[in-house]
């Protein structure tokens, strides 16, 4: 039945009249996602595609929101994100790239008190075909199938669900964590729910260099998680020290490469793939 | 963006961090000092500077200008050193480390301490470091302090300094959005003073749109990724002879991963990011034009950014450039069909798959 969005996910768009927060939500309605409400300050009582704005995340709540899409400017995330928490949104997505992480920890902190989820910043967001799509993945890379993804990266992730799609598999949900040093939801967090979704019967997990977190996933795979695995990492040839254009994407003091994240899931029974195109075969394989 | 030793030590000053009396020097005519001796410290961004002779010591001001004319004419690990720091000399009785940084484990921020200074804390074995995480909710309080100095056993006289000492750091962590914030060496005089003897201060460059008093370092960059850099380009230099333009970071790291696997070099990282913009392609052209290639690879899969948009940008490009190198180029995605048909028209074969694409790099630099 797919994992954190759904038939019943309800998105509000906050920062509805920007660029990226119209074209995103007319692109979500397209999908099939419920776009209920927008908000854009001194702008309540307008509307864009047919979808009501308010002026504030507590005025919106009259259309039942529980999912959130923020694409405010980065100095403001922060704020929108506490505003979307404080009025009980459950889901806060953030699309924005270039949130000072000191504020996505506080972000994250809060939303682990008070139970609620964060996926990004600086992500390409989650998507269950056909039923909900929040966030900003191409719409025709999908077709509705058994396998779980996740992500930490953008473009990378279209390359390998539409390489998943071609090649006759499909998903069941495809997650993107964000690209920054610190995200509200990660590898753990996704596998947990896999894990618990009958609709998925494999999980591909696309890493890269930067962090433990896949090392860590890794670690989780071998002890708890009872469904295959097969992974892509990128980053082998990356020098150490040098930013690959994510803040996260980094090899520093010797932490984060894509050796060690290699071995860590090969060591858990994960296949890893050299080339993204290997990921659908390798699918197939363990789906067998 | 990482700060030179003197601006870290700006900031400690300015939130009452004890640190030696000091003058920044940044030409020959103000190498002057009062009570000798003093220290000569080089300013640059990278570790290592005392074994590379960056650090002096000098009795009197004839000294002091020679050995200050020295270490001005300095080039350490390739940056050139462009100021002196001039630093009371320490009569020092111990060290100690401690820094604030950010755990990306817990998504915390994680204070290190440890008796044993002076030496790279990745040196020093874990039963003598004390680690402890801040809940970014709850914040720093005094208590954080005493619990981190009974841990690290310090007699009291020192444990109220460095107390004091590890307050205050937090507080410059927080109020300038750092990614580390680290005092190593930690020094005890022999007078029983604690302060610090060197400061590194790393300050998130996300969060420069509230720190409009720094201003921005000169990075280390090379020619290549300056100029990208001026021009707004995500651009890392890596040394080889394939150019390579790709959109997002992920796709953009597994396009050179590809074509390393198949034994070639790529030039460079370049990721066209989230952009839908002509120009912003015949731009990256230009750049790469500045470079030795002998083939340019360009990997697109269209969300964001629409595959007839980056059509028409190689197709401006072959006009205006002038590249004289073979382009391949992969359109997958939004618009591919109309990215495709563009390109044809200008006498270019996209591929749709990755794979294919690099496999004909291969083929025109054999």
């Amino acid at each position: 039945m797919s994992i954190l969005v759904n038939e019943d996910t309800r998105i509000l768009v906050q920062g509805i009249t920007g660029h990226q927060g119209s074209f995103n939500a007319i692109q979500m309605q397209k999908f099939g996602s419920k776009v209920v409400a927008g908000t854009s300050p001194g702008k309540g009582g307008t509307e864009v595609s047919g979808i009501p704005v308010y002026n504030t995340v507590r005025d919106a709540l009259v259309e039942k929101p529980n999912a959130t899409f923020i694409s405010v400017a980065a100095p403001y995330v922060l704020d929108a994100a506490k505003e979307a928490m404080y009025n009980g949104i459950d889901l806060i997505y953030i699309l924005t790239e270039k949130v000072p992480y000191q504020d996505t920890m506080k972000i994250v902190s809060l939303a682990n008190k008070l139970g609620k989820r964060v996926l990004g910043p600086n992500g390409p967001g989650a998507t269950s075909p056909f039923s909900c799509k929040l966030g900003i993945m191409p719409n025709q890379i999908f077709r509705k199938g058994n396998v779980g993804v996740i992500s930490r990266s953008g473009t990378l992730t279209y390359e390998i669900v539409n390489q998943i799609t071609i090649n006759g598999l499909g998903e069941s949900t495809v997650i993107g964590l964000g690209g920054d040093p610190v995200t509200g939801m990660n590898y753990i967090d996704a596998l947990e729910e896999f894990k618990k979704d009958e609709q998925t019967a494999a999980v591909a997990m696309v890493g890269e260099i930067g962090g433990t977190a896949e090392e860590e996933a890794a670690e989780y795979i071998k002890n708890n998680f009872n469904k295959p695995v097969v992974s892509y990492i990128t980053g082998r040839s990356a020098p150490p020290g040098k930013r690959m254009g994510h803040a996260g994407a980094i090899i520093s003091r010797g932490k984060g490469t894509a050796e060690s994240k290699v071995k860590a899931l090969e060591e858990a029974g994960v296949r890893v793939a050299s080339y993204p195109y290997e990921i659908p075969s390798l699918l197939k394989e363990v789906l067998k | 963006m990482n700060l030179y030793e003197y601006q870290a030590k700006e900031l400690f000053k300015k939130y009452g961090i004890s640190i030696p009396s000091g003058k920044h020097v940044a030409s020959e005519k103000d190498l002057q000092w009062e009570k000798f001796p003093v220290v000569v410290k080089a300013q640059v961004l990278t570790g290592g500077r005392g074994k590379a002779g960056g650090i002096k010591f000098a009795n009197d001001s004839k000294d002091l200008m020679e050995k200050g004319k020295d270490v001005l004419a300095m080039s350490i690990k390739g940056l050139k050193v462009r100021s002196l720091l001039l630093e009371e000399k320490l009569d020092i009785a111990k060290e100690y480390y401690v820094s604030v940084t950010l755990d990306r484990s817990t998504k915390r921020p994680i204070i290190i301490a440890s008796t044993s200074g002076g030496v790279e804390i990745e040196d020093v074995p874990d039963s003598k470091i004390v680690k402890y995480w801040i809940d970014p909710t709850i914040g720093y309080s005094p208590f954080v302090g005493r619990e981190v100095a009974f841990k690290l056993n310090l007699p009291p006289d020192e444990s109220k300094q460095f107390q004091a000492i590890l307050a205050r750091m937090f507080s410059l962590y927080e109020g300038y959005d750092c990614e580390l914030v680290e005092i190593n060496p930690l020094v005890v005089l022999k007078n029983g003073k604690v302060l610090a003897g060197d400061a590194k201060v790393v300050v998130d460059s996300d969060s420069l749109f509230r720190h409009t008093d720094l201003s921005e370092n000169p990075a280390e960059r090379t020619d290549l990724e300056e100029l990208a850099y001026k021009r707004g380009y995500a651009l890392v230099e890596l040394g080889g002879d394939i150019g390579v333009i790709a959109n997002g970071a992920g796709l953009t790291m597994a396009t050179l991963d590809g074509l390393t696997l198949k034994g070639l070099k790529p030039k460079n990282f370049l990721d066209l990011g989230g952009s839908d913009d002509v120009e912003k392609v015949v731009g990256a052209f230009q750049i790469l034009k500045e470079a030795k290639i002998r083939a340019i690879l360009i990997n697109i899969f269209g969300g964001v950014t629409h595959c007839d948009t980056v059509a028409n940008g190689i197709a401006e490009a072959k006009k205006r450039v002038g590249i004289g190198v073979p382009i391949v180029v992969r359109l997958s995605g939004v618009n591919e069909d109309i990215g495709r048909g563009i390109l044809k028209e200008h006498g270019i074969e996209a591929y749709s798959d990755m794979m294919d694409a690099i496999n004909e790099v291969v083929e025109v630099v054999k």
